[in-house]
């Protein structure tokens, strides 16, 4: 057992149910008890979803429990593939299945002769992966899952697209910032005059899979997920896969490099040196910035970065190579990933932070005092509370992170959006220096009286402590509005029946 | 069972029982208001990353503010039982002690600790008495509950640590008594001029002579306060409330005291109360709503044989006062899809409000703790010329839509898994849980039930011209 206030990655099923839901038309069916479909208002929520989610629940409850599921799961697979039609169905598997230990791949199969669809059992196990691994390897299933059934069927188109192409792998529903990333990898391909083949699992439907194999190539722009799938499309088919991040100038410039060698083993003969240098030196706004005189006062600046494995190493890699910035820790809680990630940040940090336990990272930020801290939202709370400011770089996040203008963190536009989040994130440069040199903003005290303080009207000690329950933010407003009633009912001591009765008369 | 008064009759009403496929909030979820209300407590969820990920998501905010809850996360090694359950929890129950010394620590037992049988019951009074801190277990789980009925498996769980007036001395029943303190609006002790202050206040002059009542149910304190007010200007004292706001002023509860519920979905604690503690019930509407409230005073009024004072003029005018709501509601149609047993009440409400009940959808029906609600329910229904609404029972969501579909009701009252794709196809929603947090109870927040009934439909009434109400592009399938 483990004492646990807050985690960074969810349980495995939530990973499956990303990958299902990204998909157009799979459905998605739990086998889990009542309350644990709390994915559908995370979607609906945090992306602001105007369709239903393709997620339900076939309910593990009390006669579940005594007698097995039974026909439960065989009927509601078949109920939803009835409803709905989808091309797929994942029967997704949770903690409570798990442990009951149920056959469900028997389930899945006796479903299959009945079901219209195509069904499958999502092979994660709950004690075993989190959310991330649990998605790369869901997709990486159904993927296999679609490829043999096109090769046994005989419909695996031969050969490669006439122009170069590209699977992008990896960008999901619930991601950070995946949609506008999405949108970016797009411009930037299309730049290179590369075209997209297909994107995954985003969007895309089960019957395109088959057409992966033409791609010249895959783009692998996140660590966590995509790699198993891009992994198994290599020994297939041989296909090469670009998986360098394109964060960052550097970075960005790095995967180009890699995609141009990539095209031309395969004989394309591209060369795209000059559109990295164009693109570094005059369109994208990050390279000049940091030779502008704003970000000489970052120099030497000290800063945490914490995340997930790419958003975490991509961030430590742009603040230290590419703005000065001192990153005194950089860590990550992918733990199952920590060679990579060590691998990755080693030259370009102090030290380095492999934990799930967000009271380890918030310590040791309480004690190196960066001036900035780059992470989740816990550490955006971690800074509230420390007074250091905090930009979110990587989930966990909440609904203000899933933007409705367009903020990409990839390629060059995501290149200007990270020098925008990490500026905004230091004290600006004058006030900085204003700060030190006056030692501090305003400090005059407010001395005007509130609007009541010369009114004769009292408070009686009741009725002061029933205000002081008000929550503050409308504690004001009650205030305001239960002296005015009171004057105008002539009453001069306010106790709390007073305070109720103003509340009744007029919604104070 | 032994109710106070014998049960209405409300056959009329159409009970139907559909598949349990609905989308609801898992019953652990109390902990996030019952450890703000149990101000010494600590609560422990003893389940897996899938609860600890509902919570820290549906909880927002609030987790940031170091919480007195944890979880105790289970891993493999306590699946299999590699690892002994009592010296695991005994470790994580030190270190709670050692962090945050609270004055109780209630075990939540989950979905998991039912299938790998957990004997948390058992565990817990040895662990107790080997560091002396009460353990309270409650088994909140998604097998057998949905969502606020997670607060009734923790009062039920909590009624039986009341102690009896024979357990404490005086001066502790002085302290017990959070009621008493309440009325005496937290003055400090040590100030002798304000206490004599207080004791002028709760004196028992004003009270009829009726046997002890004790409240349950967890609101917040202004509600308390409020509810406590309204039975004191009829002359009923309340003796007590389960939960106070401590767990060491746990009220006391004697055989033969009178207990009345404050909400719907409390029936549990209800029987335990009953049954374990041999008190009386009074099967009474909940005060949700001023038609709600007056039929719950005058219940309570007339099991003490008193003559309910100044009720018709008190429920009149909160009925004026919210006329600029109900014009915005009256003869419009309202559908529950159902997730946290306040729908009965609620619907009874907007029906007197002038609404059209199409469907009350909800998670789990006492027809027995619940049966004065239904029967006001069923009067108000033929009082205001309305057809009876059909009860379902564990409903179906995919269903519910369809018929959603088919009615496009004015107002559907969901969870937030359905109401952003519902509001994209022009149908106006609730989001369901609000009305477990905001505080409805009592006539003085009639005001604030409207509130939230008609912001959607005020805020559609601002945006009707702009033309797009329909924002997915085909009629879209289910």
């Amino acid at each position: 057992m483990k004492l646990a206030y807050w985690m960074y990655a969810g349980p495995a099923h939530i990973g499956t149910l990303r990958i299902a839901s990204s998909f157009k038309n799979v459905h998605a069916i739990m086998h889990a008890p009542l309350g644990d479909d709390y994915f559908n208002v995370m979607r609906s929520m945090l992306e602001r979803e105007r369709d239903f989610t393709p997620v339900t629940a076939s309910i593990v409850d009390r006669n579940v429990l005594a007698r097995g599921s039974q026909e439960k799961v065989v009927e509601n697979i078949v109920r939803k593939d009835q409803e709905e039609r989808p091309d797929l169905i994942v029967l997704t598997p949770t903690c409570t299945s798990s442990i009951l230990q149920e056959d469900l791949a028997n389930f899945v199969q006796r479903a299959s002769l009945e079901a219209k669809g195509d069904v499958l059992l999502a092979d994660v196990n709950h004690y075993r992966v989190n959310e991330l691994q649990a998605a790369d390897r869901t997709l990486q299933q159904i993927v296999q899952f679609y490829t043999e059934k096109a090769r046994k069927q005989g419909t695996l188109p031969q050969g490669k697209t006439e122009k170069p192409s590209v699977n992008i792998i990896g960008l999901t529903t619930l991601g950070f910032h995946n949609n506008h990333d999405c949108r970016e990898l797009r411009t930037l391909m299309a730049q290179l005059g590369i075209e997209v083949n297909l994107v995954m699992p985003d969007g895309a439907s089960v019957h395109d899979i088959q057409t992966m194999s033409r791609a010249w190539f895959n783009l692998v722009p996140y660590r966590e997920v995509g790699g198993l799938t891009a992994e198994y499309l290599h020994t297939e088919f041989g296909m090469p896969c670009v998986n360098i991040t394109p964060m960052g100038i550097v970075e960005t410039a790095r995967c180009i490099r890699a995609i141009q060698a990539v095209l031309n083993q395969q004989g394309a003969e591209v060369d795209y040196e000059g559109f990295i240098d164009e693109q570094t030196r005059f369109v994208s706004q990050a390279a000049w910035f940091s030779r502008s005189i704003d970000c000489q006062n970052l120099t030497g600046k000290r800063a945490v970065v914490f995340g997930d494995s790419t958003h975490a190493a991509a961030m430590t890699k742009i603040l230290a190579r590419e703005m000065g910035i001192k990153v005194v820790l950089a860590g990550t809680y992918c733990k199952y990933d920590a060679d990579w990630f060590t691998e990755q940040v080693g030259d370009f940090c102090d030290e380095i932070l492999v934990s799930e336990d967000n009271g380890a990272i918030a310590d040791r930020i309480a004690q190196l005092e960066p001036a900035a801290i780059f992470g989740t939202q816990m550490e955006r709370h971690v800074g509230k509370r420390l007074d250091i400011p905090c930009g979110v770089i990587a989930a966990p996040i909440h609904i203000q992170n899933f933007p409705v203008g367009y903020r990409p963190f990839l390629g060059y536009e995501g290149a200007n959006q990270i020098v925008d989040l990490v500026y905004n994130s230091f004290t600006l440069g004058m006030e900085d220096h204003l700060l030190e040199f006056f030692g501090g903003h305003d400090t005059k005290e407010v001395l005007t009286a509130t609007l009541s303080a010369s009114d004769e009207l009292g408070w009686s000690a009741d009725g002061m402590a029933e205000l002081q329950k008000i929550p503050g933010f409308v504690r004001g407003k009650v205030k305001r509005n239960t002296e005015k009633f009171a004057r105008e009912q002539g009453i001069g001591q306010i106790t709390a029946e007073v305070l109720y009765a103003a509340k009744e008369a007029v919604g104070a | 069972m032994t109710l106070a008064q014998s049960q209405p009759n409300t056959s009329a009403l159409e009970f139907d029982c559909d598949t349990g496929n609905y989308h609801t909030f898992c019953p652990i979820s109390c902990v996030a208001w019952l450890y703000q209300k149990i101000e010494d407590s600590f609560f422990l969820v003893i389940g897996t990353k899938t609860c600890g990920y509902f919570l820290q998501n549906a909880m927002g905010v609030m987790i940031f503010a170091e919480p007195r809850y944890a979880m105790a996360e289970l891993e493999e090694g306590d699946i299999s039982a590699q690892l002994n359950d009592y010296e695991e929890l005994k470790r994580l129950c030190e270190g709670i002690k050692r962090d945050r010394n609270p004055s109780v620590i209630v075990w939540i037992g989950t979905c998991t600790t039912e299938i790998i049988k957990m004997d948390l019951e058992g565990l817990a009074p040895r662990l107790e008495a080997e560091i002396g801190i009460p353990i309270v277990v409650a088994r909140a789980n998604g097998l057998d509950y949905a969502f606020t009925q997670g607060e009734d498996t923790v009062l039920a769980a909590m009624a039986q640590r009341c102690p009896t007036s024979e357990e404490v001395t005086p001066a502790e029943k002085e302290e017990r008594s959070s009621i008493q303190k309440l009325l005496s609006f937290g003055r400090k002790k040590d100030d002798p001029k304000k206490d004599e202050h207080s004791k002028d206040l709760s004196t028992d002059t004003a009270y009829h002579d009726h046997p002890p009542l004790v409240l349950f149910g967890s609101v917040p304190d202004p509600i308390v306060t409020q509810m406590t007010l309204e039975l004191k200007r009829q002359g009923i004292k309340v003796s007590g409330w389960l939960p106070a706001k401590r767990y060491t002023e746990l009220p006391v509860i004697d055989e033969g005291y009178y207990v009345a519920g404050i909400n719907p979905f409390l029936s549990r604690t209800a029987t335990t109360l009953m049954r374990r503690r041999k008190c009386k019930l009074i099967g009474a509407p909940f005060p949700i709503g001023p038609d709600g409230t007056r039929a719950w005073v005058e219940k309570i009024c007339s099991v003490f044989n008193i003559e309910p004072q100044g009720l018709d003029e008190r429920e009149a005018k909160i009925w004026e006062s919210l006329e600029d709501y109900l014009q915005i509601i009256r003869g419009k149609s309202v559908y529950f899809m159902g997730d946290n047993l306040l729908e009965i009440s609620l619907a009874r409400f907007l029906t007197r409000c002038g609404m059209t009940v199409q469907e009350i959808g909800i998670p789990y029906m006492d027809k027995r703790y619940q049966a004065a609600e239904l029967a006001l329910l069923e009067k108000t229904c033929n009082d205001m010329g309305q057809p009876l609404p059909k009860i379902t029972e564990k409903p179906d969501n995919y269903n519910q839509i369809q018929r959603i579909q088919e009615l496009r009701p004015d107002l559907v009252i969901t969870g937030m898994a359905h109401a952003n794709p519902l509001e994209a196809r022009g149908i106006s929603t609730k989001w369901s849980v609000e009305f477990t947090f905001a505080q409805i109870h009592g006539f003085t927040n009639a005001r604030d039930i409207l509130e939230l009934v008609t912001r959607p439909l005020r805020r559609n009434d601002s945006l009707k011209d702009l033309g797009w109400e329909k924002l997915v592009k085909e009629e879209a399938k289910v």
